[in-house]
């Protein structure tokens, strides 16, 4: 007569969101970067985004079993895979395969694992592979390509295969002839060898507010982010902080010495800069947690990044200025707790 | 500009507010409500548990083999203030024995078991006969003796609340029509069936707490519930109106429609909505000069005033994906739910999960043996598919989706990682207290993290430490003193000692020279 059940502890209805289903969305928001990235670069960036997945995955894998976790759930969350896209991103288009590998390694072990793995990490795994390789390959990591429309890549499919493997130039070609700085690059040494912006900004490399190429590839992402805002992934304060930090200071700058500080539109469109704000800064893991926090947190990356950009060793600063402000969220996060209900 | 809190509150209803966070679930209710309200048959047994309200269990005042009839006092209980438990119906005491009772916990407890007679007859029965005149605090007594607690859920007696809102000259008595979780159709069904019950129970209410103002709140998307409502709102007036006796204030009862979002039917939650205001911490809505009351609770009042009926039955919604022909039942306390499941056509094959309460903050049963009580305003069943949780736990990746719809503004994250580490103080400090467990953080959790359930648990571990520390004080307080004490005594002693030897020294220093 009477009827038995298993019992539970309210709520009953079990979420329908998932981890996977949270990177799997960022990695489709990315598609339009990563196709306009192809369009100005060429097939190497797929190859670098296919070198890099395929080491996250197996580093992924043989840390999850050495720390006797199940597999196959851990590698079902997509994590490892939105690590590897974000850091093939970074490398030069025919970067030798052993820099994907030793970011990889940094990112997904050193990083990641090492520190308790999935939502334990303190650092952004994806820029501190990408930060390692920068110090440790500083030559190979500064031979971009320049932007070109499809067609006229310098590069094409087969050479960009034999010269990722080989790590040597493409065939019956070197370095120099190919390779071309990066906007920002050329901005850097121009400053420093006393042109005006102006002068270098008649650098081909320049295109109507930002880099060749490099600017309609910010757009791409740009709309992924916005896709990314609109599916509640990504919360707006990290982009709009950091993007605005950029935009504000950049324009002091600019008003102040025009001659030697790029517009503000240029910092925004060249580098990192818009991959990170809806990308990498937005890492929930390593970022801030409240909204104050985050509102703190995209301000300073902002910051950060134009600081090192002007002063620092690097010509573009995105990715330090992510793991310093890593470093400083757990800081953030505790002056920026939230006033609860009737206090 | 903002005014001070209480004339804010006054305000109430003028215009509507939001409060943080919430959901917008499915809410299923259509499917409880296609057929009318009806009385639920007579059980062979009726099982009234002596533990049905906040407080301790009351004491049983029959015997087994004792004839009683229909609302007849049967147990009493004195926490938190004194009340009865009456019988469903006329019969006789089967026995006061163990039986599954209803509780959250699980565990059985005392209840009393009723043979029913079948003639269902009412004791004498005593109405406030004319309540418009009659004095609040005989009002308020009348609704005591009835036995009647909030149905909305936490069963706190009723009376109790009335006397603390009239202590402290409450203005606004809010009616809390806004049944926001998924599934329960209860309170709908109860204001679309019987509205003039509730809008005369509101109205008594008003004249027991003396508020100025009483405010209905409904769901927006309760249709045919706000007309009839409304009808019936509009014909009480013109009846009092008609009868000239408005003079305590009934003209001030008015219907507002909220937005349906959960958990819009938590107090303070819908408090927010009509106020702006948030019940400051440590406080409750009296303070403020408001008082909720649940319409079910109001229809009970009307039952106890009008008719001198006490609370022996209630509104009920059996309903879910697992039983074969949900409906809204008019259940006597004491009916088995297998009973109540049986006549909604019973389960359904796949029935895998018995709940008191909606989806989000109801609690399982383990067995349909356990009766309806007070507090059960829904018996949900849930098929596997419902329940089926679809993913495994993962850690916490920090995405913030619990803040964002935490109606309390907490960080659930922050507060699960505390909580996690023992670290209860800190639990405490980020607002712990402030969780109103309503299960929303769950709901988005892409880790899965029973959220919820770390929150229950974490309050209960910071409740016995606070009780550990203040046994721990007081103890030390104890042997303190007690040294104190002991080392005064002991300095005393010395002191004498020391006078003795002195007064001796003198003596001693005198008696030479006496004898010489």
């Amino acid at each position: 007569m009477t009827r038995r059940f298993d019992t539970g502890f309210a709520p009953h209805i079990p979420a329908r969101a998932s981890v996977a289903s949270v990177m799997r969305q960022v990695l489709y928001a990315l598609i339009p970067g990563v196709l306009a990235h192809c369009w100005y670069f060429g097939p190497g960036v797929l190859l670098q985004i296919l070198l890099a997945s395929l080491f996250a995955v197996g580093l992924e894998a043989a840390m999850l079993r050495l720390r006797r976790r199940p597999v196959l759930q851990g590698l079902q969350d997509f994590s490892a895979l939105v690590t590897a896209v974000l850091f093939a991103l970074c490398l030069p288009p025919l970067a030798p395969w052993w820099i994907a590998l030793t970011g990889m390694f940094f990112a997904i072990v050193i990083a990641k694992h090492l520190y308790g793995g999935l939502g334990h990490n303190v650092f952004n795994p994806a820029m501190v592979g990408y930060v390692v390789v920068l110090i440790c390959f500083p030559q190979s990591m500064t031979q971009w390509l320049p932007a070109a429309a499809p067609g006229s890549w310098s590069v094409g499919l087969w050479d960009s295969i034999a010269s990722v493997l080989s790590g040597g130039p493409p065939a019956t070609l070197q370095w120099d002839a190919i390779s071309q700085a990066t906007p920002l690059d050329t901005l850097r040494t121009g400053v420093n060898s006393g042109m005006t912006v102006d002068e270098i900004r008649a650098a081909p490399v320049f295109g109507d507010f930002g880099g060749l190429g490099w600017e309609w590839i910010a757009n791409w992402y740009a709309l992924g982010g916005l896709w990314l805002l609109w599916r509640r992934i990504i919360s707006w304060q990290v982009p709009v902080t950091m993007i605005g930090s950029v935009v504000l200071l950049g324009l002091l700058a600019y008003f102040a010495d025009p001659g030697s500080n790029p517009s503000p539109m240029q910092h925004v469109f060249s580098g990192a800069l818009v991959l990170g704000a809806f990308f990498i800064a937005t890492d929930p893991v390593s970022g801030c947690a409240s909204n104050r926090g985050r509102l703190v947190f995209g301000a300073g990356v902002g910051i950060l990044t134009l600081v090192i950009r002007r002063w620092g060793g690097y010509p573009d600063g995105v990715a330090f200025a992510v793991l310093m402000m890593n470093m400083a969220a757990p800081l953030i996060d505790r002056y920026t707790v939230p006033r609860c209900y009737g206090k | 500009m903002r005014l001070p809190a209480r004339e804010q509150a006054e305000l109430a209803g003028q215009r509507l507010y939001h409060f943080h966070g919430g959901l917008r679930l499915r809410h299923n209710k259509e499917v409880s409500c296609r057929s009318p309200l009806r009385r639920s048959r007579l059980p062979p047994r009726l099982y009234v548990p002596l533990l049905q309200h906040a407080g301790e269990p009351a004491s049983a005042l029959v015997v087994p083999g004792q004839l009683v009839l229909k609302g007849e006092a049967i147990a009493r209980f004195e926490q938190p203030v004194a009340g009865f438990l009456h019988a469903p119906t006329s019969g006789s005491i089967a026995a006061i024995a163990r039986h599954a009772i209803s509780h959250p916990s699980g565990q059985e407890g005392l209840a009393v078991i009723i043979r029913p007679d079948g003639r269902d007859q009412w004791c004498a029965l005593q109405p406030v006969v004319d309540w418009q005149t009659a004095e609040p605090i005989t009002l308020r007594q009348k609704i005591g003796e009835a036995g009647i607690v909030g149905l909305g859920g936490a069963v706190f007696p009723t009376s109790a609340k009335l006397s603390d809102a009239h202590d402290k000259t409450i203005h606004t008595l809010i009616i809390n029509g806004a049944e926001c979780e998924p599934w329960i159709s209860c309170d709908e069904m109860l204001m679309r069936e019987q509205a003039a019950r509730v809008i005369a129970g509101a109205a008594i209410l008003q004249r027991a707490t003396e508020a100025r103002q009483t405010l209905i709140a409904i769901e927006d998307q309760m249709g045919e519930a706000g007309e009839r409502l409304q009808a019936a709102l509009d014909a009480f007036q013109a009846n009092s109106r008609h009868d000239g006796r408005n003079a305590s204030g009934q003209e001030q009862i008015r219907m507002v429609k909220v937005t349906t979002i959960y958990p819009e039917g938590g107090e303070r939650q819908l408090i927010q909505v009509l106020t702006g205001l948030e019940v400051p911490a440590g406080q409750r809505p009296t303070d403020l000069g408001l008082l909720c009351q649940n319409v079910a609770t109001a229809a009970a009042v009307a039952d106890a005033i009008l008719e001198g009926k006490p609370l022996v039955e209630r509104v009920v919604t059996i309903t879910g994906s697992g039983v074969h022909q949900p409906a809204n039942l008019l259940a006597l306390l004491g009916t088995p739910i297998s009973d109540l499941i049986e006549q909604c056509g019973g389960y359904r094959q796949d029935a895998a999960r018995l709940l008191l309460g909606g989806p989000m903050m109801g609690y399982a049963l383990s067995s349909d043996a356990n009766p309806m009580i007070k507090a059960a305003n829904c018996v949900l069943v849930l098929n596997h598919a419902d329940i089926a949780a679809e993913h495994p736990e993962l850690p916490c990746i920090r995405c913030g989706e619990c803040a964002r719809v935490c109606p309390s503004i907490l960080l659930p994250q922050q507060l699960q990682w505390d909580i996690r580490n023992g670290l209860l103080a800190d639990a405490s400090a980020h607002g712990l207290d402030a969780c109103i467990e309503c299960g929303c953080c769950d709901f988005v959790c892409p880790s899965q993290i029973p959220l919820t359930q770390w929150f229950r648990f974490g309050k209960a571990q910071w409740q016995q430490q606070l009780q550990e520390q203040s046994a721990a004080t007081l103890a030390r307080q104890r042997f303190e003193a007690r040294e104190l004490r002991l080392a005064a005594a002991d300095q005393q002693r010395q002191q004498k000692l020391a006078q003795k030897r002195q007064s001796l020294k003198e003596r001693r220093s005198r008696q030479p020279g006496d004898e010489t």
